[in-house]
């Protein structure tokens, strides 16, 4: 089973939700894997601590053309729909962090002028944490385009009886790739007016593509009751719920996993896990598995 | 005009509600929501939206089924996995997923019976808003959508436009979480970038990578701490930290559940309280502003290519237009 981890709003306890459930579900079952697909601020290895065995560049391909072969046709600058390929005053200008390398201009060179060249964005991570298989995702600082490395972190992740994806905040692409093919998603909220509003944001998300979904609710402190009530209304299901507490913050600020520090958040996650592999909360295939 | 970022590398630092409490205390700014796709600004300014505008970035490919044979080239080239075989109703066919499909348009190109054309994509809106401490420019990126650079661009065009129209000469922008394509459309070009942090190993992670790019972008940078009490230890870190990478620290904001409190009231919290964490962004605010000015002050003397005064690397140079134009399309 794949689960994805999201949120909508950044810092309601997505890396302290995926890294403490993997965490505790790596003691029970056979095989886990975590996977931090947030590449541009990826934290799970600070609270995991990973002994790391492989490191791959992550490369886009991007085009190199041949003066010599290039006739000015202006095919190339035409077929590009990033404005990364532009024939000028005779000569063929390339910029390169606009290509999202679709190899467009390469197949549509007529004298076979363009060939394409890696060019590095980012890096993929696989290592072992404990029982738990670990891989990261890390974009390099000043590129842009986070679902390449998304989606080669992905690729690299070991077959598992449970797969934890840790997805970046938001509602846009990188979210969307990050749980490409994941059986279920795990929507964390803190009940604060921004959180829930951006808990509505990403449940229309889940909704638009079709995958089922279950709430865990973070720092909850009193008074949160018609949250709880609200959510039971409107038939979203109420996966955990983790009280504010002062000690959890302070521990997640040194690195520490929670489960380890805090013996009653064993049993929160412990439940948790059981909730989810019980399968109430009914599953349905969501976006397409990528290839 | 000048334009301050409020960002944070890692989520849920307190950007939005600093930048609130900012615009409460500046009185003069335009303010700009930059973080498109989970924008929280409005729910404390409570805007009145005065124009309304669909946002078009890029193209989706669209399958004319009753053209396709199901020859299958578009498979074969379509580098982001966004097209699969798929029974019609001369037996042969295929599907496009919209999420995976990239819009880069190889597919319509190279189709033998042109049964594939790119269509405009409808990602979102944007909005220009009054509310009680000036004008507010926003936005909502479509869920699932992608060009949230470009959806950024289009607020700070719009966000300048109103400055330029209300003789506002100062623009507030709240960025996106990350370092990725909405951070960069957010700060290229920009004045000063305050990054906001707090005390965890996360924080301080985070705030290295986000402090990398706007160096990479040769943006000025500025440093606070939210919720600096939480861990006074990684705080007196991350201030080492950042004076070693030349990035002024401009001051700590204590943890106060007054921030929560002033959510719920719709209200920023130096709107509501006097002491506690108002009283830290205060005096933040008053740092920042004094930075600014004696930015401004020194353009002013010595022509636009000059060094800024203080807080942070790079200055104010090398941020052309070409380059603030290449972010703005991605």
């Amino acid at each position: 089973m794949h689960l994805a981890i999201a949120s909508g709003k950044g810092g309601t306890g997505k890396t302290t939700v995926a890294t403490n459930l993997a965490w505790v579900a790596a003691e029970r079952l056979g095989s886990v894997a975590y996977v931090d697909c947030d590449v541009e601020e990826p934290n799970g290895a600070l609270f995991l601590k990973p002994a790391i065995d492989a490191s791959e560049p992550v490369n886009v391909p991007v085009p190199v053309v041949d003066p010599d072969r290039c006739t000015q046709c202006g095919l190339c600058g035409r077929i590009c729909r990033f404005s990364a390929i532009a024939p000028v005053g005779g000569r063929v200008l390339v910029f390169p962090e606009l290509c999202h390398g679709c190899g467009g201009c390469r197949r549509v060179c007529p004298t076979g002028a363009i060939h394409e060249v890696p060019r590095r964005t980012g890096w993929v991570e696989r290592g072992r944490a404990g029982a738990l298989g670990f891989v990261q995702g890390v974009l390099d600082v000043g590129q842009s385009k986070s679902p390449p490395i998304i989606r080669a972190a992905r690729a690299a992740t070991p077959v598992a009886e449970l797969v934890v994806i840790d997805a970046p905040p938001g509602t846009s692409c990188p979210v969307v790739e990050s749980m490409r093919g994941a059986d279920y998603l795990v929507l964390v909220t803190e009940p604060t007016p921004f959180g829930l509003h951006d808990l509505g944001l990403a449940i229309e998300m889940a909704r638009a593509l079709n995958v089922s979904f279950g709430v865990v609710l973070n720092r909850v402190g009193p008074g949160t009751d018609q949250v709880e009530e609200c959510f039971a209304n409107e038939g979203i299901h109420i996966l955990a719920a983790i009280a504010e507490d002062r000690r959890v913050a302070e521990s997640s600020s040194r690195g520490d996993l929670i489960v380890e520090a805090l013996p009653e958040q064993r049993l929160v996650f412990s439940r948790l896990l059981e909730e989810l592999l019980s399968g109430r909360g009914e599953r349905r295939p969501l976006i397409r598995r990528g290839s | 005009m000048q334009e301050l970022v409020i960002i944070s590398g890692k989520g849920g630092t307190g950007k939005t509600s600093i930048t609130a409490s900012f615009a409460a205390l500046a009185k003069r700014a335009v303010l700009a929501d930059c973080d498109v796709d989970a924008a929280d600004l409005h729910l404390v300014l409570e805007p009145t939206i005065l124009r309304r505008e669909p946002f078009s970035g890029g193209f989706r490919a669209r399958l004319l089924s009753e053209r396709c044979n199901g020859c299958g080239t578009c498979i074969e080239l379509c580098r982001f996995s966004a097209i699969t075989p798929a029974g019609g109703p001369n037996g042969r066919s295929c599907q496009i997923d919209p999420s995976a499909c990239e819009g880069c348009g190889v597919c319509a190109w190279f189709c033998p019976q042109l049964a594939i054309e790119m269509a405009p994509a409808i990602n979102g809106e944007w909005f220009v808003s009054d509310m009680r401490h000036g004008p507010l420019v926003h936005a909502r990126l479509g869920v699932a959508e992608e060009n949230s650079g470009k959806l950024v661009g289009v607020v700070r065009e719009q966000a300048r436009k109103v400055a330029r129209q209300t003789g506002r000469d100062l623009i507030m922008i709240d960025g996106a979480p990350g370092i990725g394509c909405p951070v960069i459309a957010s700060i290229t070009g920009a004045s000063l970038v305050l990054i906001v942090t707090e005390p965890s190993l996360s924080g301080l992670h985070d705030l290295g990578r986000v402090a990398e790019v706007a160096r990479h972008f040769q943006i000025p940078a500025a440093v606070c701490i939210n919720k600096w009490d939480i861990n006074p230890t990684i705080t007196g870190r991350i201030e080492r930290e950042s004076r070693e990478r030349g990035l002024e620290v401009v001051g700590r904001v204590r943890y106060d559940r007054a921030v929560t409190g002033a959510q719920l009231a719709r209200r920023a919290v130096v709107e509501t309280a006097t002491a506690g964490c108002a009283e830290d962004i205060r005096s933040i605010w008053q740092r920042v502003e004094s930075i600014l000015q004696a930015m401004e002050a020194c353009k002013s003397r010595k022509g636009p290519a000059s060094e800024p005064p203080a807080a942070g690397h790079g200055g104010l140079t090398g941020n052309t237009d070409s380059s603030r134009r290449q972010h703005d399309r991605q």
